[in-house]
């Protein structure tokens, strides 16, 4: 039977599995739409802008662990895109993105919505290809789902002319799996360096465990907690690797890094034995990277060797996936007799009692970090929560006590405002069955706001925490520390009625005042099953998110609350952003 | 320090780009950069040379290897190898300077490919260090146009 290059396409999504395209049609991609259209085992969801496409299929790859799919069309199609696409890029997250082209003979040619896609994407995917014959369709289709879901995972864009499309050719013998000489990603980390791993975790006396996305993305959460557990050490998680060990579990000391806890930062800084898992050492952990870790000796596990070494050196490094060097790293454990380690606790339990987390309540002001925990307490910490990017993404992880993985889903790498409430659709999506909240700020929230349209044609029913206090908090905050208080254009002076807004939108809208109000309406929102319920929460304007690592400064020189709310810093440092 | 780095990769459309845009985005060096295809048709042979220190170099390499295209990365530097460069001059000759740039072309084994009324168009091969030297050597002349290829190596070892 002869096919066109677009049904080869949609069947070949087919035999990967695909279940979901979020996408937008236009003339490149006409093609692609009518084969689509012509079947049933693919839905595709009609966002109403490119980026909430990209959005939604990564949250649904963060919720489900399936690569997220998009398909959008050339020109302003695939610009919309880029957004999302350097999202998922910076935080390993496997998705597929197929962009229309202008036909072959048009491209470079100035055609009407033609821009040079795997130009502009190539430096935020992990790989991209153009397709130029249609014979190679079905290939690149198994290559880019090899890709993006193996190894480090993360985007992978396939530009298709749309004359590929419309060409005929006898349906081709799709293939099961691919092997490529030049992409063989390891999985199992090098013996020897396992024994020196075990040698110096035995022989630490001020051990941590610093655990990050990859314990999340490569579904490394019961090894992780086998490991902690047989090791008895404490374990601090990065942003994104929140959930993979419980938060309620005894050895968990808190998220460390900028927000971090007290105890996590100080245990890290003090440490002589940091034992990094599927974490790469970002900028918003380390904080200062020369007053980063001073006498810590570090076994860093990951799965992409250019992480080791890139921050800060390593004395073991373990490359290959998480899941199967921490079982090595149990195995050649067993029996093994770790030092005592009971002063090193009292040491770390002193540090919890400092209670870095405790907040000042005030009469009559809803405080954000109350609203996270009455969020928590109403959906039992079950519910997937997503957040944007600000202030409220931070109260969201520290107070949102994330007890398993792929609950927790935010932009960490890229800091996109906007995530938020798409990929809260995509999350539904991907778990039906399960309650999934958009803890968002009135700034962030307006960044991609037409998705609401989306959310009801589909019915995916999100409940949106809104915390609004009319800042763009997280600026406001640093122009408070670091700006003498001058809040340059950090207000939005006229916000919308966001409950009439909802209302216009299908859903329901609520807006809480008082703090009283606050549990009432969150238990009634979450009674609402079928519905998205948007709850406009008036939040106290001058809350500031403690502690925090001011720029420059070291892990053990943490601002906390009450004690240094009004510290300013030096200038030493402001210029690490 | 300087490093000759060696890159098979697949020759595909965009291979060039994906490189060069790598050391742009992590603002890594490139003295110099060559490129072309192989015995074997589908790989192409990359010589990239940079400058920098043990860190930056070793992400160069690993993140040379991180690209899905390339096959196999290696720092010639850390073998033994032999570098070549050709060299393209065009030198402005009258009856005061044709002595001593004759002697000078002697010296360092270049070619003359190429002789107009009042030009020389000179050929030299060998490391970039010589030809450095050579157009040093004609410094006080007149070079009117320069075209190098930049670096291509091979380790000498049967396996590299």
């Amino acid at each position: 039977m002869k096919l066109n290059g677009a049904q080869i396409l949609v069947q070949s999504l087919k035999n990967e599995g695909v279940d979901h395209i979020f996408g937008y049609p236009g003339g490149a991609v006409l093609h692609i739409y009518d084969a689509l259209g012509a079947q049933d085992d693919i839905k595709h969801i009609l966002v109403r802008h490119e980026q909430g496409a990209t959005h939604a299929a990564d949250g649904y790859a963060r919720a489900s662990g399936k690569p997220g799919v998009v398909l959008v069309t050339s020109g302003p199609g695939i610009t919309n895109a880029v957004t999302g696409i350097a999202t998922a890029h910076m935080d390993s997250i496997p998705m597929v993105v197929i962009s229309g082209q202008v036909p072959s003979p048009l491209i470079g040619n100035d055609a009407f919505q033609e821009v040079d896609a795997v130009g502009i994407t190539r430096s935020c995917v992990k790989h991209n290809f153009l397709i130029k014959d249609i014979n190679q369709i079905s290939l690149t289709i198994k290559k880019a789902f090899h890709i993006a879901s193996t190894g480090r995972p993360g985007p992978v864009l396939i530009d298709i002319p749309k004359d590929i499309t419309i060409a005929q050719i006898q349906e081709p013998n799709y293939i099961d799996t691919v092997d490529m000489r030049s992409y063989q990603p390891v999985v199992d980390a090098e013996p020897k360096q396992i024994i020196k791993a075990v040698e110096l975790i035995l022989s630490a006396k001020q051990p941590v465990i610093y655990a990050g996305g990859g314990c999340v993305i490569g579904n490394a959460d019961q090894e992780l907690r086998e490991f902690t557990r047989q090791l008895g050490f404490p374990i601090t998680q990065t942003l994104m690797g929140l959930g993979a060990y419980p938060a309620k579990g005894e050895l968990f000391i808190g998220m460390l890094g900028m927000h971090g806890t007290y105890e996590a930062n100080m245990t890290m800084h003090d440490s002589d034995c940091v034992i990094a898992v599927g974490a790469r050492f970002d900028d918003r952990i380390t904080a200062n990277i020369s007053k980063f870790c001073p006498t810590a000796k570090i076994i860093h596990i990951d799965i992409d060797p250019s992480s080791i070494g890139k921050n800060v050196a390593v004395n073991v490094p373990l490359v290959g996936e998480v899941k199967s060097v921490l079982k090595d790293l149990i195995q050649a454990l067993k029996g093994k007799k770790t030092t005592d380690i009971s002063a090193w606790w009292a040491q770390i339990n002193e540090w919890r009692g400092v209670d870095s987390l405790a907040y000042q309540t005030k009469e009559g002001v809803i405080k954000p970090q109350t609203v996270i925990e009455t969020l928590y307490e109403v959906t039992k910490g079950e519910a997937i929560v997503t957040s944007d990017v600000g202030q409220h993404q931070m109260w969201a992880a520290q107070y949102y006590h994330f007890n398993e993985p792929r609950r927790w889903i935010n932009s960490g790498g890229l800091g996109t405002m906007g995530f938020g409430l798409p990929a809260a659709m995509g999350a539904k999506l991907a778990k039906p069955d399960r309650d999934v909240a958009c803890v968002t700020g009135e700034g962030s929230i307006q960044m991609m706001l037409q998705e609401l349209s989306t959310m009801l044609q589909y019915n995916t029913p999100v409940k949106i925490i809104n915390l609004n206090n009319g800042y763009l908090g997280m600026v406001r905050q640093w122009q408070e520390f670091f700006y003498e208080k001058r809040y340059a254009m950090s207000y939005m002076e006229a916000l919308p009625d966001f409950v009439k807004l909802a209302e216009s939108y299908g859903h329901i809208g609520v807006k809480v005042e008082r703090e009283e109000d606050l549990k009432p309406a969150l238990i009634e929102a979450f009674k609402q099953k079928d519905r998205t319920v948007f709850l406009d929460i008036i939040t106290d304007p001058n809350e500031n998110v403690f502690p925090m690592i001011p720029s420059g400064a070291g892990h053990n020189e943490m601002l906390l609350a009450g004690r240094d709310e009004m510290a300013s810093t030096n200038d030493e440092g402001l210029d690490q952003v | 320090m300087r490093h000759i780095i060696s890159v098979l990769l697949e020759n595909e459309a965009g291979a060039l780009s994906r490189v060069s845009g790598l050391f742009s985005a992590r603002g890594f060096n490139i003295e110099s950069l060559t490129v072309a295809a192989t015995n074997d048709e589908t790989l192409s042979r990359m010589t990239i040379v940079s400058v920098g220190d043990d860190g930056i170099i070793e992400q160069i390499v690993k993140q040379l290897n991180k690209l899905i295209d390339v096959v196999k990365v290696t720092d010639l530097t850390s073998m033994e190898h032999i570098e070549r460069e050709l060299l393209l001059v065009k030198i402005d000759v009258n009856p005061d300077t044709q002595a001593d740039i004759d002697r000078q072309i002697d010296k360092f084994s270049g070619k003359i490919i190429d002789v107009s009324e009042d030009t020389y168009l000179v050929e030299v091969v060998g490391q970039s260090k010589k030809i450095n030297e050579f157009l040093g050597s004609l410094d006080a002349l007149k070079i009117l146009e320069v075209s190098r290829t930049g670096v291509t190596g091979v380790c000498q070892k049967r396996e590299g």
